[in-house]
C-alpha cells in the first residue's frame, strides 16, 4: 500500500489565483454599472468584444506556448485585464480599437514576457498607453454624459457606433459627442486643461456645464463607485491599503498643496481625485499584483509615486489623464524599489537588543 | 572652432585622469584567473578532461581551453565555469547527458592481492595498505576520480554510488505533487 | 527595555507582536475533550537510535538480550549523544534499519523490543533533593534521562541548559500553535503541577530573572490550570498569547513577549532568553523525581479520518499503525492512507504505518480528504505577496521562490533562505498553491549538500597537492642521488681497482650472499625472501664490521669501505645486467620468429622465454635489493661511527638498486620494442605479434611483481615484528598470491585480446 506523501504544510487557505481575480471583477461591477449608467450601453459592448479578445489570443498562445491552456484560462486573469482595458477606453471607440488593445495586452505584454506572473508591465494600461499613442483621435473621443448629449443611445446604436461608426439612426460618433447646443463636449479633466491654456482660471473653467458643483457630471460618481468596489476589495484582503492609500494621499496632498498655493490655477483635490481613471487606477489598476511591488514599505513607495506621476502628468504634462502612464512608469521603478526597501529580515539587527 | 576642439580635449583629458584615478583608485584585487578557476573544478583530479588533475585544467582553460570537459563536474560546473568565463555554457564534452551519481572506490577485500598498484595510482592518497596487505579506500577522502580502477590487477575495486542518507537527503518526495503547470 | 521593566509590561498583560502570521482552523476541539488515556502495548517497538538533533549512542544490547524498562541502550561520551530507553520490558528481536520518522522515509537503525507484558521496570536512582546536589550531577541525570526537547526539534535539554550566560528570562513554551495539536494543553491541565515542579528545577539550573509562561489564548483551562499551579511564585508569569500561527514558534515568541530579536546563526540565549517546552518541563521533573528516563509521551492522535480521537500516553517505539487501530481509523475517509506526523503545518507525511514514534513526535494526524483536500498542482506566481505578508520572519517569499525554482541558490542565500524558519505561513496563503516551503527545503538540501561537496573539494585539492610535493621530493631525492652516486662511479673509475684484498672481499660477500640466498628455498614453507633478507642482512653487518676492524686506518677506511660496497654492488650490477640482457636477446630472438612462423609453438616459446628472464630479472632483482639495503640497516644498527662510510654505503646500495630496476625496466621494454619491428616488418601474421606481445606482457607483470616483491621484503625489514606474524599465515597467502597472479594474466590476456 502506498501512502501519499506530500511536503508540509497540508493545510492551505482556501483561496485561489482564480477566486482572487473573479473577486477583484465583482468589485469592478458597481463601478461599471455607474459607467455604464452614465455613458451608455457602449461599455457593454467594449466588454464583450475585450474579454472575447483575451480569452481567444490567451488560449491560442498558450497553446502555441505548448502550456495547459484550460487550466490558465480559468484563473481569470486575461478577464480581468480585458475588463480594465474595456472600462478605460472610451465607450463608443470603434471596434477595432479594443481588439487591438487587449491582443496587445495579452500576446505582447503579458504572453510574450513569459505570460502570468512574469510581466514587467501592467497589461491593460500598457495596452491603453500603446492605444492613446496611436490613436489619439478615437481614444480621446469620450461621449459626454448621456444626460448633456443630444441623442439617446441605446444598446443597438452603441453596438452599431462600435462597429460601423454610426448610430442606427444614422448619426456619426462626432454628432454623438455634441451637446443639445452643438458644442462638443470633452472630459472634466480635458476641459479644465483646454481652459487652462486658454487663459481661464480653474473656477471659471467649473463654470462649464460639463461641471455640476465643481464635479464632473457622472465622473464623480463613477470615482465613487469604485471606491466602494476598493474598500470591498481592502475588506477581504484582496489586496492591502497600502498601494491606493499612498497613491490617494500623494494626489490629494500635492493638490491641497498646489490648491492653496494658488486656486486660480490648480484644480482642487476633490476634483482630482473624483476625476477621470483616479479610483479606478487606485484600487484596481495599481494594485495589480504581477506589476506591483511587494513588500509593504515598497508598496507605499510605488504608490505615492503613481500618486505624483498623475499629478504632475495631469498638471503640466501633455496628456489630461495619466494613471496609465504613472502606472507604467512606476512599474519600471518596481525591481528598483523592490531592491531596496527589503523588509528587515528577522535576527537581521545592526545595534538593538 | 578651435575654442571648441580645446574644450573636447580638455573634456576628454579631464575624464582620462578621471577614468585613471578611478582605476587605480577602486582597484579590485582579484584571485587570478586560475585560481578562481580552479576553485569552482571539482577536485576529483580524475584526469579525465586531458590533464593531469584540476589545476593543470584550469590553467588550460584560462589559456583558452574549453569549458565544457570536465564530467564529475557536469552541468554545475560547466555552468559556473560559463559564468566565471563569460562565455556560453556548452554541453559536456563527450556528451553523455545521464545525470552524474556521485560514487566512491570500495575495494572487495577478500580478493585484494595488496599490489599497492591503486595507491599508486590515487591523486589524494585515499586508499591506505602496505604491500601483500588488503588495502581499503578511505571514503571520506574518495574523490570518485576512478584512476585506481584500471590499474588493479585482479579488479577488485568498484564503484560504487554514494548511498543516499538521512544527512545528504534532497527532499526528493518521488509521488509529491509538484508538478508545472503555467 | 531592562528586564524588570519588561515583566512589569507583561505583568500588565501587554505583549509585543510579531509580523505576518496566519490564522488557520484551530480544530482542536477533535482531541481536547477527553483526558490523555493510556493505550495498550504494541506487538513490537521500535526504538529509533537517533531521536533528536545531534549523534547516535553506541548500542549497549545485542539481539536476544532481555532488557527491562528503562534500561538504558544506547551511550555515548559524545556531548551531542542522547541515550534512548527501554519503554518496557521485553527481548530485543533484532537491531537493524527500520522506516524511520523522518520525511525522507530513509530507514534508520532501529532496536527492535518485542514486549514481554510485564512492565518490569530496571532500577531507578531518583533525586528527589536535587537541590543539594551540584548542578552537574542534575544536568548529567537529566542527560541520562535521554530527555531532548519534545516541543519539534528535539534538541538535546542538557546542551541547553549548560549556558554559561546569564539567563534574563526562561519561557516555558505552552503556545501549541499549530491546529489539531492539543497534547501539550491536556498535559498542562492535567499535569500542571509536574509541569511546575520541572520549572523549579530548570531555575535552580538556569537562575533566571524570572519565568514567562506562554499559552495561547484559545486554552483558558490550560492557562487556568497553570495560573493556580505557579500561584506562589511571584516570578512566574503565565502570559496568555494572542492565537495566531506561527506565535509558538520560538523566535516568534520571543519576539511577541519581549520585543527581542534572536541575531541570525544565534541562540535565544544571545538575547537572555532560554526556552522549554511544557512536555520537556515535565520529563524533567519525572528524571529526576522519579528517576525514570524518557520512555513515553503525549501523543495527540486525531483527525478526522479517527473516529477515536484524542491524547495517549504513548511508549516511545510504538509503530504509527498501532495507534490507527487504537484510534479507529476509517480508510474510507481518505482515498489514499495520509499520515501525518506532527501538525498539518510542519509535519511530514509518513512513507509508511511502520514509522515509530520518536522524542519530537507530538501528532499523529490522519485528516480526511473532505477536511484537509489534497493541494491541487501549482500554478503561476502572480507576485501577489501574501506570502511575504504572512511571512513572520519578513522573508520575501516568493523571490527566495523565484531563486530556489531557478537554482540560483546563491541569490536565493542573498535573500536570506538560511532565516526561513519553515513555518509554512507562505505556502498556506498562496493563491497558486505553490508549495513554498518545499522549494526552500530542497534549495536548503542543495546549498548544504553543496557545501559539504566544497569542503570536499578543498580537501582532496590540498591533498592532492600535498602529494604532488611528496612525489616531486621523492623525485629530487632520487635524482640527488643518482648525481652522487654518478659523481661517484666516475671517482671510481679513475681510481685504478688495483687492490686485490677488496676483490676478494667482495667476491667472498657475494658468494656467500649467494649461498645465503640460495639456502631458503630449500626450506618449503617459510618466507624465502623474508629469511634470506635477514640472513643477507647478518651476514652483511658481519662483512661491514670485518670491513671496518679490518681497516684501522682511517684514511683508508674512507676510500676502502664504499669501494668494497661499490665493487660489489658493482658486480652484482653487471650481473643484473648480463642476465637481462640475455633476457633481451632471447626475447628477441623469440618474439622475431613467431613472426615469421605463425603456430602456437612460437607463443609457447616466448612465454618459456620469458619465464626465464623472469625468474632471472627476479633473482637478480632480489639480489641486488636485498644484499645493500641490509648492507645499509646493519651499518645503523651497530652505530658504527664512521657515518660517512656507512652513507656512501648506502648511497652505493642505491645505486645498485637503481641499477637493477633499470636492468629489469630494459627487460620491459625489449619486448615491446621486439613488438614492434615485427609490426614494423609489416608481416601479415598479426596473431603472431599479437601473441608475443601477450608473452612480454606477462613477463612484464611478473618482473614487476617481483620487483615488488623486492621492495616490499626491504620494507618489512624495517619491521621486524611483522615478520613473525606474517608467517603463520604465509602459505595460505601464497595460494592466494598464486590465484591472484593467474587472475591477473587472465585478464592481461583478456585485454590484449579486445582491442584485436
Amino acid at each position: 500500500m502506498t501512502f501519499k506523501v506530500a511536503s508540509s504544510p497540508h493545510q492551505h487557505a482556501m483561496r485561489n489565483t482564480a477566486g482572487l481575480m473573479r473577486l477583484v471583477i465583482y468589485c469592478a461591477v458597481p463601478g461599471i454599472v455607474v459607467q455604464g449608467y452614465f455613458f451608455g450601453w457602449g461599455i457593454l459592448v467594449q466588454l464583450i468584444l475585450a474579454v472575447l479578445t483575451a480569452l481567444v489570443s490567451e488560449g491560442v498562445f498558450l497553446a502555441l506556448r505548448k502550456r495547459n491552456f484550460e487550466r490558465a484560462l480559468g484563473d481569470y486573469s486575461a478577464v480581468l485585464t480585458a475588463i480594465l482595458l474595456a472600462i478605460s477606453i472610451p465607450p463608443l471607440a470603434p471596434w477595432w480599437i479594443v481588439v487591438l488593445g487587449t491582443f496587445f495586452a495579452i500576446v505582447i505584454v503579458k504572453q510574450l514576457y513569459g505570460g502570468l506572473g512574469n510581466n514587467l508591465f501592467n497589461p491593460a494600461m500598457a495596452a491603453y498607453v500603446m492605444l492613446l499613442i496611436s490613436f489619439p483621435v478615437q481614444m480621446t473621443a469620450w461621449a459626454p454624459v448621456q444626460a448633456l448629449t443630444q441623442f439617446s443611445v441605446n444598446l443597438a446604436d452603441a453596438a452599431s457606433v462600435v462597429f460601423t461608426g454610426f448610430t442606427t439612426d444614422g448619426y456619426s460618433l462626432g454628432q454623438l459627442q455634441t451637446n443639445i447646443d452643438g458644442v462638443t463636449l470633452a472630459t472634466p479633466l480635458d476641459q479644465v486643461r483646454t481652459d487652462l491654456t486658454l487663459g481661464l482660471t480653474y473656477h471659471e473653467s467649473l463654470q462649464n456645464e460639463i461641471f455640476n458643483h465643481g464635479m464632473g457630471i457622472g465622473w464623480a460618481w463613477v470615482n465613487l463607485a469604485y471606491l466602494l468596489g476598493g474598500l470591498v476589495l481592502i475588506k477581504t484582503r484582496a489586496i492591502n491599503w497600502h498601494i491606493p492609500g499612498a497613491m490617494l494621499g500623494t494626489l490629494a496632498a500635492i493638490a491641497a498643496v498646489m490648491y492653496a498655493t494658488d486656486a486660480s490655477i490648480y484644480a482642487s483635490p476633490a476634483f482630482h481625485l473624483f476625476s477621470g481613471a483616479a479610483m479606478l487606477g487606485a484600487f484596481f489598476i495599481a494594485t495589480d499584483p504581477v506589476s506591483a511591488a511587494t513588500s509593504n514599505k515598497g508598496r507605499l513607495v510605488y504608490g505615492a509615486g503613481i500618486g505624483l506621476w498623475v499629478y504632475l502628468i495631469r498638471t503640466f504634462g501633455g496628456y489630461p489623464d495619466a494613471v496609465a502612464f504613472a502606472v507604467l512608469i512606476m512599474n519600471m521603478a518596481v525591481p528598483l524599489i523592490d531592491y531596496y526597501l527589503k523588509p528587515r529580515v528577522y535576527g537581521h539587527w545592526s545595534k538593538r537588543r | 572652432m578651435i575654442t571648441a576642439l580645446i574644450i573636447l580635449a580638455l573634456l576628454a583629458l579631464g575624464f582620462g585622469l578621471l577614468l585613471g584615478y578611478a582605476a587605480l583608485r577602486f582597484k579590485v584585487e582579484g584571485d587570478p584567473l586560475v585560481e578562481q578557476i580552479d576553485a569552482l573544478l571539482p577536485q576529483t583530479q580524475c584526469g579525465q578532461c586531458g590533464y593531469p588533475g584540476c589545476r593543470p585544467y584550469a590553467e588550460a582553460i584560462a589559456n583558452g581551453d574549453e569549458i565544457n570537459k570536465c564530467p564529475p563536474g557536469g552541468e554545475a560546473t560547466i555552468k559556473n565555469l560559463a559564468d566565471l568565463m563569460g562565455v556560453e555554457a556548452k554541453p559536456l564534452h563527450g556528451g553523455s547527458t545521464e545525470p552524474e551519481v556521485k560514487k566512491v572506490a570500495f575495494i572487495r577485500e577478500d580478493e585484494c592481492i595488496g599490489c599497492t598498484k591503486c595507491i599508486q595510482a590515487c591523486p589524494v592518497d585515499a586508499i591506505v595498505g602496505a604491500t601483500r596487505q588488503m588495502h581499503t579506500v578511505i571514503t571520506s577522502e574518495c574523490t570518485g576520480c576512478d584512476l585506481c580502477v584500471e590499474p588493479c590487477p585482479v579488479d577488485c575495486i568498484d564503484m560504487v554510488p554514494i548511498k543516499t542518507g538521512i544527512t545528504n537527503w534532497r527532499w526528493d518526495l518521488n509521488p509529491i505533487a509538484i508538478k508545472q503547470v503555467d | 527595555m531592562s528586564m524588570e521593566s519588561l515583566f512589569n509590561r507583561l505583568k500588565a498583560g501587554r505583549l509585543f507582536s510579531f509580523p505576518g502570521g496566519v490564522k488557520p482552523p484551530e480544530r482542536k476541539a477533535l482531541s481536547n475533550q477527553t483526558a490523555i488515556a493510556a493505550l495498550p502495548l504494541p506487538d513490537k517497538l521500535f526504538v529509533s537510535l537517533k531521536q533528536h538533533i545531534g549523534v547516535e549512542g553506541k548500542v549497549q544490547v545485542k539481539e536476544g538480550d532481555k532488557v527491562l524498562k528503562g534500561q538504558v541502550l544506547t551511550a555515548s561520551p559524545n556531548p551531542f549523544a542522547v541515550p534512548v530507553h527501554a519503554p518496557t520490558s521485553g527481548t530485543v528481536t533484532r537491531i537493524g534499519l527500520h522506516a524511520a520518522a523522518h520525511p525522507s522515509g530513509l530507514p534508520e537503525q532501529t532496536i527492535e523490543i518485542t514486549p514481554d507484558g510485564l512492565g518490569q521496570w530496571t532500577t531507578l536512582s531518583p533525586i528527589p533533593n536535587y537541590a543539594q546536589l551540584p548542578k552537574m550531577k542534575i544536568i548529567e541525570a537529566i542527560c541520562n534521562a535521554g530527555i531532548s526537547g519534545m516541543g519539534g526539534a528535539g534538541f538535546p535539554t542538557h546542551l541547553k541548559i549548560s549556558s554559561k550566560k546569564d539567563v534574563e528570562f526562561l519561557i516555558i513554551n505552552g503556545v501549541e500553535c499549530e491546529p489539531y495539536i492539543t497534547a501539550d494543553d491536556r498535559l498542562m491541565r492535567e499535569h500542571a503541577w509536574q509541569i511546575r515542579q520541572g520549572i523549579d528545577i530548570l531555575v535552580h539550573l538556569l537562575n533566571p530573572g524570572a519565568v514567562l509562561i506562554a499559552i495561547e489564548e484559545n486554552k483558558p483551562e490550560a492557562i487556568d490550570a497553570m495560573r493556580v499551579a505557579c500561584k506562589d511564585q511571584s516570578r512566574y508569569l503565565v502570559c496568555p498569547i494572542p492565537t495566531r500561527y506561527p506565535a509558538g514558534g520560538e523566535k516568534q515568541l520571543i519576539q511577541n513577549l519581549l520585543d527581542r530579536e534572536v541575531p541570525r546563526k544565534g541562540l535565544p540565549i544571545d538575547v537572555g532568553v532560554i526556552m522549554q517546552n511544557v512536555g520537556t518541563c515535565y520529563a524533567i521533573a519525572d528524571a529526576i523525581f522519579s528517576g525514570k528516563p524518557l520512555i513515553e509521551r503525549v501523543v495527540t492522535l486525531t483527525g478526522e479520518s479517527l473516529q477515536a480521537p484524542g491524547n495517549y500516553w504513548v511508549p516511545l517505539g510504538t509503530p504509527v499503525y498501532h495507534l490507527l487501530n487504537q484510534a479507529k481509523y476509517v480508510s474510507s475517509l481518505q482515498q489514499k492512507k495520509r499520515i501525518i506526523m506532527g501538525g498539518p503545518m510542519m509535519g511530514f507525511t509518513l512513507h509508511t504505518d511502520l514509522a515509530p514514534v520518536v522524542k519530537t513526535s507530538n501528532c499523529v494526524l490522519v485528516p480526511s480528504d473532505q477536511a484537509m483536500p489534497l493541494p491541487p498542482d501549482e500554478q503561476s506566481c502572480i507576485r501577489c505577496a501574501a506570502c511575504a505578508d504572512a511571512c513572520p520572519a519578513s522573508l520575501l517569499p516568493q523571490q527566495l521562490y523565484w531563486h530556489a525554482k531557478a537554482n540560483e541558490l546563491e541569490r536565493a542565500q542573498d535573500f536570506n533562505l538560511f532565516d526561513c524558519i519553515e513555518c509554512g505561513a507562505c505556502a498556506y496563503v498562496c493563491p497558486s498553491d505553490i508549495p513554498l516551503v518545499h522549494y526552500y527545503r530542497r534549495a536548503k538540501a542543495d546549498i548544504r549538500i553543496q557545501e559539504q561537496e566544497k569542503q570536499k573539494s578543498d580537501k582532496a585539492r590540498q591533498r592532492f597537492e600535498a602529494r604532488n610535493a611528496r612525489l616531486e621530493r621523492e623525485a629530487e631525492e632520487r635524482k640527488a642521488k643518482h648525481a652522487e652516486a654518478a659523481e661517484r662511479r666516475r671517482q671510481a673509475m679513475q681510481q685504478p681497482a688495483d687492490n686485490p684484498q677488496d676483490k676478494i672481499a667482495a667476491a667472498l660477500a657475494r658468494v656467500q650472499a649467494k649461498k645465503q640466498a640460495a639456502q631458503p628455498d630449500a626450506v618449503p614453507e617459510a618466507n624465502e625472501d623474508k629469511v634470506a633478507a635477514a640472513i643477507a642482512r647478518a651476514k652483511a653487518k658481519r662483512e661491514a664490521q670485518q670491513a671496518q676492524t679490518g681497516e684501522p686506518a682511517k684514511a683508508s677506511a674512507l676510500a676502502d669501505d664504499p669501494k668494497k660496497a661499490q665493487v660489489a654492488s658493482a658486480i652484482a650490477r653487471a650481473k643484473a645486467k648480463r642476465e637481462a640482457q640475455q633476457a633481451q636477446t632471447t626475447e628477441t630472438v623469440e618474439s622475431a620468429s613467431p613472426a615469421a612462423s605463425d603456430d602456437a609453438e612460437a607463443a609457447k616459446k616466448a612465454r618459456v622465454a620469458a619465464a626465464v628472464a623472469r625468474a632471472k630479472a627476479k633473482r637478480d632483482a632480489e639480489k641486488a635489493d636485498d644484499a645493500p639495503e641490509s648492507d645499509a640497516q646493519p651499518a645503523e644498527n651497530a652505530q658504527i661511527d664512521d657515518a660517512d662510510a656507512a652513507k656512501k654505503a648506502r648511497v652505493a646500495a642505491a645505486v645498485a638498486k637503481a641499477k637493477a630496476k633499470r636492468d629489469a625496466e630494459k627487460a620491459d621494454d625489449a619486448p615491446e620494442s621486439d613488438a614492434q619491428p615485427a609490426e614494423n616488418a609489416q608481416i601479415d601474421d598479426v596473431d603472431a605479434a599479437k601473441k608475443a606481445r601477450v608473452a612480454a606482457a606477462l613477463a612484464k607483470a611478473k618482473a614487476k611483481r617481483d620487483a615488488e616483491k623486492a621492495a616490499s621484503t626491504t620494507e618489512t625489514n624495517h619491521q621486524p615484528d611483522d615478520i613473525t606474524q606474517v608467517d603463520d599465515a604465509e602459505a595460505a597467502k601464497r595460494a592466494r598470491v598464486k590465484a591472484a597472479v593467474a587472475r591477473a594474466k587472465a585478464k592481461k590476456a583478456q585485454q590484449q585480446d579486445d582491442p584485436s
